[in-house]
C-alpha cells in the first residue's frame, strides 16, 4: 500500500461507518475538487454506486460553468441530486456588497440548513481537509452540530480508535468528513492516479490564471498559474507554492477570525 | 531548494507526530518554531500574525502561529488538538499539537490515538508535573511506543547540564515503572530554536540528536499484515446481483479461495472473489488495514459485528474480560448503570463488574477502596457485556483488543484487554458448541434453500411470563396459526422431551439441571438445522437456563416474548400484557407480524 492508498481505505472506512450508522444521510457536493474526490471514493466504497444523495448549494452567483459540469456529471455518474437555494433572501436581493460573511451566512449556511430541515437529514458529508485552514485543522471525522446549526469548538466528542460519535439527541445532526487528512497534494495526486474528471476551472487559461479553490464568482478569484493539467498542478504544488490554498477566496479575509465565526455557526 | 533534495521527497505520505506535555511546556511554540524553521509557512503567514499581534496589543510568540481559534489565543492556552503540517528533507509531517491542559485530556487522547509517534515536553524551569507523568500514561495504554522527551526552556536554566540530567533520570524511572523507554531525552529552547532544527552551540555537552534529526530517526508504523487474519464485518451490500461483506481487514491477510468462520455465529464460507470498482485488474488478495468487500461462494447470513478469521485461528468469544481503561466523562464510572461497549464493529451494552485498582494517572498512586473512575483517571477493571463480544487480547491483536465507551451519547472511555479466564460455565459452553459447529456434518440442502421452500427462516420462539400467564394457550395457538399459513411450526415441549430423551435423569416434572437443559437445547438445535420455527415456553423463574438454550440455538434467531404486566429489566424482543395475552389468538397474530417486519417470515417463493 502507498500513501494515497492508505487515505483511499481510511476515507471508504469512514464512509461506510456513515452509511450503516445514519438512515437520512446526504453528501455536499460543492462541484470543487474535493467533494468530486469524494464522489469517488463513494463510489469505490459501494462497488460503482453512489447509494446516498448528493446536496448542492445553489447561491445562483456559482461561476456559471460550474452548473454546466454539475448536471453533466450528475447525469454520467447515475447520481441522485438535491439543489439547494435560499430563494427568500435572493428574492429580497440578497449579495456579496451586503457583507461578504452575511451573504455567505445567508446563502450557503441558511440555503444548507433549509434542505436539511426539509428533507430531514440528520448525517451530512463534507470534503473539508484539515490542511485548508486553521479552524478546520481542528475538526473531527463526525462532528456534532446542535439545534441550532452551531458547532461548538470548545467541547468536542474524543475521537479514537475509528469509533465515531453516531449517537446524539433529537435535533442535532452530524457532519461527516471523510477525507480529513488529506492535503491539497494528495487531492491532485489522488485525480492524477485514478484519472477523475474536474472540472476545467482549476487548469490555467491562456491568460495564465487558475482557480485554486472554488466558490461564487463575486467572491472568488484566480491566482497566476501556467499549470494546465494535473500533472503540472501536482508539480506546481509539490515545489512551487508559497500560498496558501484559499487565499482566493474573499470571505476568509474579511476579519482576523471569519471561518471561526462563520464555521461556529453552520458554515461548511 | 536544489533539485537533489527535490528528489529526495518523493512520497506525499505523511508521518503522524503528537506532541504532548503538561500546559505551558511550549509545545505550540515548538510546533510554530519546527514550521517557521523548515520554511513551512504560507508565504506572509507570520507578518500577518505580527500584524494582528501588533494591533491587539500582545507581544508576537511562535505559538500563535496555530492558534486558530480566537478563544485560544486570549486564554493562551491550545484547547483543542491542532494538525500542522510541514517537510523535511527525508519526509512530509502532520504534527498534532495536543492540549496540555488536564480539563482537556479527551482532545489530547483524540490526537495521540492517531499517532506513529510522539514528542513529549518538559519544562525545564519547571520539571515533571502532573501532565508530564499522565500523558506518559496515556500513550503507553494507547500502545505508542516511539515516544521521545524533549526538555524544553533550558534558555531559563543557562543551559545547565545539571538540570538536564536531574529531569532524565527523574522521568526514566517514571517511564520504566510503566515499561516505556524514551529513545531520547532532547534539551532545547523552543523560543530561541536551540536544538530544534539547528545544534546548539550553548549545550556542548549534549552530543544526541536535535529535534529535527530525532523526528527522521522514527519509523513508520507497518500495517499488522504479520498477524492472524481479522475482518469485522461492517456491513453486507446487495446494490447489484452481488452480495458483497464489506469491511477493514484489522490484521493478517486473505486470498481468494481461503476458508473462513465468522464468530460468534460459527458460520463458514469460502472467499470466491474479491470486489473492487476502477482498479486496473480485480484484486486477488487482501492486507491488513484495506477497505475492501467479498463474496462467498454460497450465501450465507452474516451481519455487522462479526468477525472472519481463518478456522485455525478463531478469536476468543465471551461476555467478561479483564480491562485497562481511561475515562474522559463528566459523569464518574460507576458500578450499577448501563454503557454501550464499541469493539471493532460490534456494539453491545456492558456494565462494571469490579474496579480491582483505581489509579490517579498523574502520580501512578492507586486510590483505595474507591468504586468508580473520576474523569482524567484510570483503572483496571472487569467488565461484562450483555451479548458475547469477540476479541482478542491487546497485546497480541491490537486493533481487535481495544475498545471505547459511550455514555448516553458520547464516546468517554477508552480501553484495552488485558486478560480473559475462560472461567464461567457460560465461556465453557459456548466452546463446546463452537466444537458442536466446526465438525457438524452439513447437509446438501442449504440452509438458504430450506429457507426458500419453506418461506421462512428457522428461528426459536421462547414464551416466558410467570406461571398461569397463558404461555401454554398462546404457544399452541400460535403453533398452529403458523401451521395454517404452511409454514413449518413446532411446538417444543419441555416435558415431552424430559419424558423421552431425558428420562434417565429425572423426573419429568422436577426442575430442570444443567444436563437436561442442554439436552433440551441440543434438540431445539436439530429442528432448527431441519429449517422449522421452533415454539418453547419457559417459566420466567429459569431465565438462567434461556440463555444456555439461546447459545445452543445459535446461528439461528431467538425470539423471546415475555408475557407480564410489569416486565422486569431486560431485553425482550416483544412484551405483552397479560390481558393481551388472555386473547391467545390475536397475540399470536402480533407475533407473526413480529416475524414478517424481522424477516424470519419472508413468505413462499422469495429469493435470497
Amino acid at each position: 500500500m502507498d500513501h494515497l492508498d492508505e487515505l483511499e481505505h481510511q476515507s471508504i472506512f469512514i464512509l461506510r461507518e456513515a452509511y450503516k450508522n445514519f438512515k437520512n444521510l446526504a453528501m455536499l457536493w460543492s462541484i470543487g475538487k474535493d467533494s468530486t474526490v469524494l464522489v469517488w471514493l463513494a463510489r469505490k466504497a459501494f462497488f460503482g454506486h453512489c447509494p446516498i444523495p448528493l446536496v448542492h448549494i445553489d447561491t445562483s452567483y456559482k461561476i456559471p460553468e460550474m452548473i454546466e459540469y454539475r448536471d453533466k456529471v450528475a447525469k454520467e455518474w447515475n447520481l441522485n441530486l438535491v439543489v439547494g437555494q435560499n430563494k427568500k433572501a435572493l428574492d429580497e436581493g440578497m449579495n456579496h456588497t451586503m457583507g461578504r460573511m452575511v451573504c455567505c451566512e445567508a446563502l450557503k449556511t441558511q440555503g444548507l440548513a433549509t434542505v436539511m430541515a426539509e428533507k430531514g437529514y440528520t448525517g451530512l458529508i463534507l470534503g473539508i481537509r484539515r490542511d485548508e485552514e486553521g479552524t478546520r485543522a481542528k475538526e473531527r471525522y463526525f462532528s456534532p452540530r446542535d439545534k441550532n446549526f452551531e458547532w461548538n469548538f470548545k467541547d468536542q466528542p474524543p475521537e479514537l480508535w475509528d469509533q465515531f460519535k453516531t449517537t446524539f439527541a433529537e435535533g442535532t445532526h452530524i457532519r461527516i468528513h471523510p477525507i480529513l487528512h488529506w492535503t491539497e497534494l494528495n487531492v491532485w495526486e489522488y485525480i492524477l492516479r485514478e484519472k477523475i474528471p474536474i472540472i476545467d476551472l482549476y487548469f490555467a487559461n491562456k491568460e495564465g490564471k487558475r482557480y485554486r479553490s472554488l466558490g461564487c464568482a463575486p467572491c472568488t478569484t484566480p491566482i497566476d498559474s501556467k499549470a494546465s493539467t494535473v500533472e503540472e498542478i501536482v508539480e506546481e504544488l509539490k515545489y512551487h507554492t508559497t500560498t496558501s490554498e484559499r487565499s482566493g477566496r474573499a470571505q476568509d479575509q474579511e476579519d482576523t477570525y471569519a471561518m471561526q465565526k462563520l464555521r461556529a455557526r453552520g458554515y461548511m | 531548494m536544489n533539485d537533489l533534495q527535490v528528489q529526495q521527497t518523493p512520497s506525499s505520505r505523511q508521518m503522524r507526530l503528537v506532541i504532548v506535555g503538561h500546559v505551558d511546556h511550549g509545545k505550540s511554540t515548538l510546533v510554530g518554531r519546527l514550521l517557521s524553521d523548515t520554511g513551512s509557512l504560507p508565504e506572509g503567514k507570520i507578518d500577518f500574525v505580527k500584524d494582528i499581534c501588533e494591533r491587539q496589543g500582545k507581544v508576537f510568540e511562535f505559538a500563535f502561529l496555530l492558534d486558530a481559534l480566537e478563544e485560544e489565543q486570549d486564554q493562551g492556552i491550545t484547547i483543542d488538538t491542532s494538525q500542522i503540517f510541514f517537510k523535511t528533507q527525508k519526509r512530509h509531517y502532520v504534527i498534532i499539537d495536543a492540549p496540555g491542559h488536564k480539563e482537556f485530556l479527551k482532545n489530547m487522547v483524540t490526537g495521540a490515538a492517531d499517532a506513529e509517534s510522539a514528542l513529549l515536553l518538559i519544562d525545564a524551569y519547571e520539571g515533571v508535573q502532573e501532565q508530564s507523568r499522565r500523558h506518559g500514561y496515556i500513550l503507553k495504554l494507547l500502545g505508542l511506543t516511539q515516544v521521545a522527551v524533549v526538555i524544553n526552556k533550558m534558555d531559563l536554566v543557562d543551559y545547565d547540564p545539571e538540570v538536564y540530567f536531574r529531569i532524565k533520570t527523574e522521568y526514566s524511572e517514571f517511564l520504566k515503572s510503566l515499561g516505556v523507554e524514551a529513545h531520547e531525552f532532547i534539551p532545547v529552547s523552543a523560543k530561541k530554536g536551540v536544538n530544534i532544527a539547528q545544534r546548539a552551540e550553548e549545550m556542548p555537552w549534549y552530543k544526541g540528536p536535535t529535534i529535527l534529526e530525532m523526528l527522521d530517526r522514527f519509523e513508520e508504523s507497518a500495517p499488522p499484515s504479520h498477524l492472524p487474519f481479522r475482518f469485522p464485518v461492517q456491513d453486507v451490500y446487495k446494490f447489484d446481483e452481488r452480495r458483497i461483506i464489506a469491511g477493514r481487514v484489522e490484521a493478517g491477510r486473505m486470498k481468494v479461495g481461503d476458508s473462513l468462520v465468522f464468530s460468534p455465529s460459527n458460520k463458514k464460507g469460502v472467499v470466491k472473489s474479491i470486489e473492487a470498482w476502477s482498479v486496473p485488474e480485480a484484486p486477488v488478495e487482501a492486507s491488513s488495514s484495506q477497505s475492501i468487500g467479498f463474496c462467498l461462494t454460497e450465501q450465507i447470513f452474516v451481519e455487522r459485528g462479526e468477525v472472519a478469521t481463518r478456522l485455525d485461528e478463531v478469536p476468543i468469544v465471551s461476555t467478561t474480560f479483564d480491562a485497562n481503561l481511561f475515562w474522559m466523562g463528566k459523569r464518574h464510572l460507576e458500578k450499577g448503570r448501563t454503557y454501550t461497549l464499541k469493539l471493532t464493529t460490534q456494539e453491545v451494552p456492558c456494565e462494571v463488574v469490579e474496579f480491582k485498582r483505581v489509579i490517579d494517572a498523574s502520580t501512578l498512586e492507586t486510590l483505595p477502596n474507591q468504586d468508580f473512575i473520576a474523569k482524567n483517571d484510570v483503572a483496571e477493571l472487569t467488565l461484562k457485556t450483555r451479548k458475547p463480544v469477540v476479541f482478542d487480547l491487546f497485546g497480541q491483536s491490537p486493533a481487535t483488543g481495544r475498545f471505547v465507551m459511550v455514555d448516553e451519547y458520547d464516546v468517554c472511555g477508552g480501553g484495552i484487554i488485558i486478560t480473559y479466564v475462560p472461567s464461567n460455565k457460560e465461556d465453557k459452553l459456548r466452546d463446546e458448541v463452537r466444537w458442536r459447529d466446526h465438525n457438524w456434518t452439513k447437509s446438501n440442502i442449504k440452509p438458504e434453500e430450506r429457507a426458500y421452500r419453506n418461506g421462512h427462516r428457522a428461528a426459536l420462539i421462547l414464551i416466558t411470563g410467570e406461571s398461569g400467564a397463558g404461555k401454554a394457550e398462546l404457544a399452541r395457538k400460535l403453533e398452529e396459526q403458523l401451521f395454517n399459513l404452511n409454514f413449518q411450526s413446532y411446538l417444543l415441549d419441555r416435558r415431552n422431551v424430559r419424558l423421552g430423551v431425558s428420562a434417565d435423569l429425572a423426573k419429568a416434572d422436577s426442575p430442570p439441571t444443567e444436563e437436561t437443559v442442554r439436552r433440551f437445547g441440543e434438540v431445539t438445535r436439530l429442528f432448527l438445522d431441519a429449517g422449522h420455527v421452533v415454539i418453547s415456553t419457559s417459566n420466567a423463574f429459569y431465565q438462567n437456563e434461556d440463555a444456555d438454550i439461546r447459545l445452543l440455538a445459535q446461528p439461528c434467531p431467538v425470539v423471546e416474548v415475555l408475557l407480564s404486566d410489569d416486565p422486569p429489566p431486560g431485553e425482550y424482543d416483544m412484551v405483552l400484557s397479560l390481558i393481551e395475552a388472555g386473547k391467545a389468538g390475536e397475540s399470536a397474530k402480533k407475533i407473526c407480524q413480529y416475524l414478517k417486519d424481522k424477516k424470519i417470515l419472508i413468505g413462499h417463493n422469495y429469493s435470497i
